[in-house]
């Protein structure tokens, strides 16, 4: 019902910040799975590794980039008064800010996989079930961050 | 929480399940240019994963956002955004449908044929975004 008396001007950052958060679900889970799948299976986990740490090189960054900037331009859209500070926010940030910390030990991880997976794709192996573990408890943050946008609990 | 939140919750995770398996199926069509990035059963158990998520984000997404058309007094099924929604989705699963048949039948003379309906599908979903956010005429 909020939404559908908000402002018009907060639509264009809003589906910006949805539409990143939708690819970082996907490109996340991308890269669970396949570790998973790495996992289960050690004889193709050196070409699943490589398959996951690419996709979050090229694919997670950008995500959540549209993800964050859309959700700080729709906050400022959105004109709330100085004193508004409602926990669905808070938890947003902490996820986001704190889920930006793990994408960049991410991305550091799966770039320093790629290049020792040229050599030999199972040197990746280790490194891309680190990252792995991180896409998933990532995904479970985020998760919990799209029932507090969508609850907005206070 | 009452019932409309747990409602809405459910409608836009359900949507975030849809996107977001759509998403991961194209990492894979992208990932599968080249032969060897991943062999086939991989390939094919992955697709399949995805392809069911997909589909059980849109159901979620269209069971909860009926019953949420239903329960919000502003709201009518018949309001033009949402027939459209109703509309797109069923274009979307559809086409969702062929791309993974021809998939299927053979990812490799079927690639052409899948990822022309997998871009279908990921048009239709995108609208139904657009329509989600900006409720023309609500």
């Amino acid at each position: 019902m909020l939404a559908a008396i908000r402002d018009g001007s907060v639509n264009f950052p809003l589906f910006l910040h949805v539409l990143g958060a939708m690819l970082l679900l996907g490109t996340l889970a991308t890269v669970a799975y396949v570790t998973i799948a790495g996992w289960r299976s050690p004889e193709r986990a050196g070409a699943l590794s490589r398959f996951g740490l690419k996709a979050l090189l090229i694919a997670v960054f950008p995500a959540y980039l549209l993800m964050r900037i859309g959700a700080q331009w729709t906050e400022s859209q959105e004109n709330f008064p100085d004193d508004f500070d409602p926990a669905w926010i808070g938890i947003g940030y902490i996820t986001a800010d704190i889920g930006a910390l793990f994408v960049l030990i991410s991305i550091i991880l799966s770039a320093i996989g790629l290049r020792r997976s040229r050599e030999d794709s199972t040197r990746s192996v280790s490194l891309a079930r680190i990252v792995g573990v991180i896409s998933v408890v990532l995904l479970a943050a985020y998760v919990v961050a799209v029932w507090a946008m969508t609850a907005k609990p206070t | 929480m009452d019932l409309y939140d747990w409602l809405l919750f459910l409608h836009v995770l359900s949507a975030f399940l849809a996107v977001g398996a759509m998403t991961a199926l194209w990492a894979l069509i992208l990932g599968t240019r080249s032969e060897g990035v991943l062999d086939p059963s991989t390939s094919m158990s992955y697709g399949r994963f995805f392809g069911i998520v997909v589909g059980i984000g849109m159901m979620g997404a269209i069971v909860f956002g009926i019953w949420l058309a239903i329960y919000v007094d502003g709201y009518e099924l018949w309001d033009g955004w949402i027939l459209a929604s109703l509309v797109l989705w069923a274009m979307a699963g559809w086409a969702g449908g062929q791309a993974g048949r021809a998939f299927e039948a053979d990812p490799v003379a079927g690639r052409a044929r899948g990822i022309r309906f997998q871009a279908i599908s990921s048009i239709g979903l995108l609208l139904i975004l657009i329509l989600m956010i900006w409720k023309p005429g609500a």
